[in-house]
């Protein structure tokens, strides 16, 4: 990579968003929007989605990519954007687990 | 999201200008809001210093809630001048973050032996710059004390509005430099922005202090970008 663009576009989770949807697959963007605590990827993190469950980039270390991959297929399917929270006060952030003890918000939705 | 507006923020990205995709978070509406692009009403003053911080999050305004998505270029710093202070300035700039190039046609200080794993050019600045651009995101350090070689640099680095500027050299000397580069076409608002002498005023005596002073004195710049211009209009 050169200094020039900096942008790695390999692994740039909206360059593939936008490849992917060029190629004619499903899309959907989600985005840390909101962390409390230690979270472990800031706001303005991505994950982008598709219709079969491919993903890249990420919104935590790890720790809930699986649920939002999950969620990201009904947002595809219906169009409607959803707020997810996940974080060691909720019951559901127990069984996907934020291990950091954090807590963050995560919004997804359908590109296109 | 519409396909098109992401196309476009990733075109601002690409071409390395700064962008914010600013998101209502209760309807899902988005709009691109581009560095220098007027902003009213309440979420303005948020923009602005989301272009300055860098640091992306949720803003509370009128009863709606909006997630401003920053998209900074990554900051750069050129070097003009393979010398002793660079040394020291590579190894320290690529860690705070700021990944550096230097250039410097005199092929003696310009050996990849005494710059491993630099991004090094041994030529012009001329022929470099014509090829890499400088832009608003790119500090420039222009330290061989030789106008043959700093001088053009610097005039480049002023036409494009590069974040940060600074020059190597006393009072005397930088104000020789400042009468040749007004001689060049320079106006007196854009040498007035070279940082000279260069480097914060730490007492910096080694050229590895030097280099910390330099380094600084980019943060600083790059922290405080938008910030004169806003002082200067009130």
């Amino acid at each position: 990579m050169t200094g020039m663009s900096q942008l790695d576009e390999q692994r740039d989770p909206l360059t593939i968003a936008e490849n992917w949807q060029g190629e004619g697959r499903k899309v959907a963007i989600a985005t840390v929007v909101e962390t409390w605590g230690s979270a472990p990827r800031p706001a303005g993190s991505h994950l982008v989605i598709d219709r079969e469950g491919n993903f890249q980039g990420s919104v935590s270390g790890g720790c809930v990519e699986g649920a939002v991959v999950g969620e990201a297929a009904d947002v595809i399917d219906s169009g409607e954007p959803r707020m997810l929270e996940f974080g060691v006060a909720d019951e559901t952030a127990w069984r996907v687990g934020l291990s950091c003890g954090g807590r963050i918000r995560v919004y997804v939705e359908r590109l296109g | 999201m519409d396909p098109r507006l992401l196309a476009e923020l990733n075109a601002e990205r690409r071409a390395r200008r700064a962008a914010i995709l600013v998101t209502d978070l209760d309807d899902g509406h988005a709009r691109l809001v581009r560095e220098g692009d007027t902003i009213v009403g309440p979420i303005a003053e948020a923009v602005g210093k989301a272009f300055r911080t860098g640091n992306s999050g949720t803003v509370e305004a009128e009863g709606r809630r909006s997630f401003l998505n920053v998209h900074l270029p990554r900051p750069r710093l050129v070097v003009i001048g393979a010398v002793h202070i660079s040394q020291a300035l590579a190894p320290m700039a690529g860690v705070a973050g700021y990944p550096l190039e230097i250039i410097d046609p005199r092929t003696a200080f310009a050996s990849p032996e005494r710059f491993p794993e630099v991004d090094l050019k041994a030529e012009w600045p001329e022929d470099v710059l014509r090829v890499r651009p400088l832009d608003g995101y790119t500090a420039l350090a222009a330290v061989t004390h030789d106008p043959k070689i700093d001088d053009y640099a610097l005039k480049a680095a002023l036409d494009a509005g590069c974040f940060y500027v600074g020059a190597l050299g006393s009072r005397k000397t930088h104000a020789k430099r400042v009468e040749r580069l007004q001689a060049l076409g320079a106006s007196a608002e854009q040498v007035g922005r070279i940082a000279a002498p260069i480097g914060l005023d730490i007492g910096a005596a080694s050229p590895a202090e030097i280099a910390v002073a330099i380094l600084a004195q980019v943060i600083q710049a790059f922290r405080s970008r938008g910030l004169e211009t806003k002082a200067g209009a009130a």
